[in-house]
Order: structure tokens, then sequence, then C-alpha cells
């Protein structure tokens, strides 16, 4: 789509939503306030059928669950409908059809396509051939926009604001797009400090690095999280990227090389609150999954009323 | 008028079209890639490779006769040679005389070194898009995955075997 339509009412209709460096600091307020209803809503049980008539379209060509789910929910709770694939077996690009004329036939059937991709730049692509908007659910290592959203989101509900906390960003940060996504979406805020916690070979990439500097974001690098940990306030951990490691031998070396365990949440604040993207696989001890400091599971649950603020705002249904 | 230098008299003037002067030497040929001339265009073609220059001890010259190339066409060959100038002859003399400068978006010329960008995909019609980041010394960004192209990878791609 490109942007804003003309004469639209509000930041987010009919937008495409590729990277959260698109989007300022009061968009993301309007989409916290939006998400506030419709968790009222949700409790309540009292969802207005605001997407009714509307059909999303879920082109996952790349695996997920969360994601995939939660925009099915949303878009199912506000009455509307969707249609979609889950894996590119599934479809006629395993006959050899091109992703672009995948995504044009989407853009005849659907009112907006949410798309996941494992190439980098799939979803800005998808965005230019679409009329319709296009929200990235993740492409490839590059970005994950509505995670860092509900990131950023989850932060405001357990501090109040992102604003002057200290943040720790542990693990993979060279192919984690939630952890890359995460780090930008603090660009827009004023942490006091973000520590980025990786073994050397999984540290941030050089654009990424860039972004950050450009942007003026006070970021250190550590190597070990011990040492960090009683200055924390958010640790956001993320796991190994597997799928995206070009060497499995690269993957055997780093596998196991860091682990949260309550050992080291006891040596943090008592205030200490503890975010993953999920799913996470053995870099969290389940013991700590019961701890008070462990707030992935809140953090996930979040995904639906996020989601749907975001669209039925991109649609402009929600008036709040 | 002083004497004729050497390079005139390997290549005799045009009448009209395009001179791109002080191209390093042995770029000549790569210029005229990245400008996707390859000849069989029909236009008169002159290279003159490794004369004397006062400025860079030794350059490059292309002659592109009955052809006035626009500086968005031209401009592009900054990636390999930062110290062209372009010449736009008519009726045998310079109307027009330019330094190229990079462009703020590179399309279609370069490939993205990211195997998983958008734009390595097999079967997509999708042209490469780099914006510039940086002029000295440079550096470009790819659109679509945000990978970063630096000067040494821009020319070793751009110039392939030749260097």
């Amino acid at each position: 789509m490109g942007g804003l339509q003309a004469g639209s009412v509000g930041a987010f209709k009919g937008r495409d939503v590729i990277s959260i460096l698109d989007f300022t600091r009061s968009d993301l307020e309007e989409l916290f306030e939006a998400a506030d209803w419709f968790r009222r809503r949700l409790l309540d049980g009292n969802v207005p059928k605001l997407l009714d008539g509307r059909l999303v379209a879920l082109a996952f060509f790349e695996p997920s669950t969360r994601t995939r789910l939660s925009f099915e929910a949303a878009a199912k709770r506000l009455g509307g409908e969707t249609i979609g694939f889950t894996s590119e077996e599934a479809i006629s690009v395993a006959k050899g059809e091109s992703f672009a004329d995948t995504i044009r036939m989407l853009d005849a059937y659907a009112d907006i396509i949410v798309v996941r991709h494992k190439y980098e730049g799939a979803a800005l692509y998808a965005a230019e051939v679409a009329e319709k908007p296009v929200v990235n659910a993740g492409d490839g290592r590059q970005h994950h926009p509505t995670q860092a959203m509900i990131d950023l989101y989850t932060v405001k509900l357990l501090f109040g604001s992102p604003d002057g906390l200290v943040y720790a960003v542990l693990g993979d940060l060279r192919y984690s797009r939630a952890a890359i996504s995460f780090l930008y979406g603090l660009t827009l805020y004023k942490p006091k400090r973000v520590y980025l916690v990786s073994p050397p070979q999984l540290r941030i990439r050089e654009e990424v690095e860039m972004v950050l500097r450009e942007r003026g974001l006070p970021y250190r690098e550590a190597s070990d999280i011990t040492e960090v940990i009683e200055e924390v306030d958010v640790l956001y951990v993320v796991r190994i990227q597997r799928e995206r490691f070009p060497d499995p031998m690269e993957y055997e070396k780093v596998r196991g090389s860091y682990r949260v365990t309550p050992e080291l949440v006891k040596k943090g604040k008592p205030t200490l609150r503890i975010l993953h993207p999920l799913p996470k696989v053995d870099e969290i001890d389940p013991r700590v999954d019961s701890m008070p400091q462990a707030a992935y599971f809140f953090q996930a649950s979040l995904g639906v009323p996020l989601r749907m603020a975001l669209l039925t705002m991109i649609l402009g249904v929600y008036a709040g | 008028m002083g004497p004729v230098p050497d390079s005139e008299l390997l290549v005799r003037k045009i009448r009209e079209g395009t001179v791109i002067d002080h191209i390093p030497a042995g770029r000549a040929l790569a210029v005229l890639r990245i400008l996707g001339i390859t000849g069989r265009e029909g236009f008169r073609v002159a290279v003159v490779m490794n004369v004397e220059s006062r400025k860079l001890g030794r350059k490059d010259i292309v002659k592109v006769e009955g052809r006035l190339l626009k500086p968005h066409e031209v401009d592009v060959i900054a990636l390999i040679a930062p110290t062209a100038t372009i010449n736009i002859v008519k009726d045998y003399k310079v109307v027009e005389k330019r330094r190229v400068k990079i462009p703020r978006l590179v399309e279609g010329v370069l490939k993205c070194k990211n195997p998983t960008c958008i734009t390595r995909k097999k079967g997509e019609y999708i042209r490469s898009r780099f914006r510039l980041v940086s002029e000295k010394p440079v550096i470009l960004q790819c659109v679509y995955c945000g990978t970063l192209l630096h000067e040494d990878e821009i020319l070793a791609q751009v110039l392939g075997e030749q260097e």
C-alpha cells in the first residue's frame, strides 16, 4: 500500500505494518489505548463484532503458532473471517508459483494480508505488490513489528512506561527478529540503559548496530548476564534461532551457551520482570516459569487484544 | 590552443554525444557494463584506456556518440569511478560538464549479498534497490533486507574478475 491513505483519520488506517521503526511513540500510545479497551471487552466477554463481513488473509509461508493463532483469534472474536495457509507445501508455491502471484491472489480475496516469510524483505515486497494493507508477521531475521508492539505494551502495563528502565536483551541477537524489533522499538522511548548480552558469534548485525547508534539508544554490549543482572528491570530473552543458521556446525557451537536459572533471577531486583517472545526451548529453566519475575505468559496473552486493536485500526473500524 | 593531448590523437572528436572522462585506469569496461552499453545498441562507442592524466596519473575515457546520457543514467558510475566527469557534446563543443555523484537510490545495478533477501528469491520479478547511507566510504543499504554493501564489496561486484 505504501504509507497512509489520503484523507485517512488516525495513524493506522489503511497502513502497512512492515517495521516498528515506521511508527512513532504517539502511534504506539494510540494503539496501546485501543488494546486496553479490547482487553477490557475480552474480560467482560463483550467483544463488539467490528470485523463482521471482513476477511483477513493469513499467509504463513513459515511455521508459526502464537502469531498465527493470535491473529486468527483476534479476527474471529471480532466477528471476522480468516483464510490462509500455514506452509508452502499446502499451496501452489509448491508447484512453482511466485510469492508475488500468491500475494496478488490474496489481495483480490481479502481485506488485509498478514504475511510471514523466511526471506527478509518479503513483507515490504508484498506491500508493493498488494493494494490492501499488509502486516508483517515476521520476515526472516529482519522485522517482527507486531511482536515488538506486544513487548512494549507488556512493559508499559508492568512498569507504567518503557522509559527510564534498564533492559538486558539476552540471546541470539544476530538472527532473532523479535530481539531486533524490540531493540528498534526501544529507540522510540527513553530507556536508561540497554545491555546486549550474547555469545560473540551471535552479537547484533552491523546494520542493526547502525540503526541503534543513529537513533542514540544507550546500549552496551556484555558477554555475561550475571555481570549486569543486579541492575536490570526488564530481562528480554530469546532462543537461538537454529533455523536461520547457514551452517549447523555453527549452531552446535553456541547451543546451550546461556540459560536463565532461578539462581540468576534471585540475584536480580525483586521487581525484575522476564520477557520472552516464545517459543522457548532450553534458555529458561522451567523452574523460573512459576516465579513472580516470569512475565512471558502474561506477555503472550496480550497478543490477542493488541492484534484486535491493530486490525480494527488499520481497517478503520475502531472508534474507541 | 595548446598541444593536442595524446588521448585526442587516439580517438577523434565526436559531433554529438557523451564523453566520460577521468575514469580510473582500467575501469572503462566496467563503466560500460554499469551503463548497460554492450555495443549492440548501434551507437559508436570509443574506449580509451590507460592514457596519461595530470589529475590521475593514468585514466580511461569513454565516448558514446549519438547519445546524450542523462544525469540519473550516468550518476551510478560514481560507485566505481567517483572521479569521472561527464561532458555533453553538441556540435563538437562541450555544452555541459559535470562530475558524477552517487544517487540516493541505486536500482537494479547491484546484487544484495544476503542470500535470503527477497531480491535474491528465484522466480520473483524484483529489482534490487539500495539506499545510499554513506558517501565516504561508500556504503549502500538494501531497501528490502537492510544488509549493508561496503565499498570494497561494491567494487568487487561491479569489477568482477577484472581486479
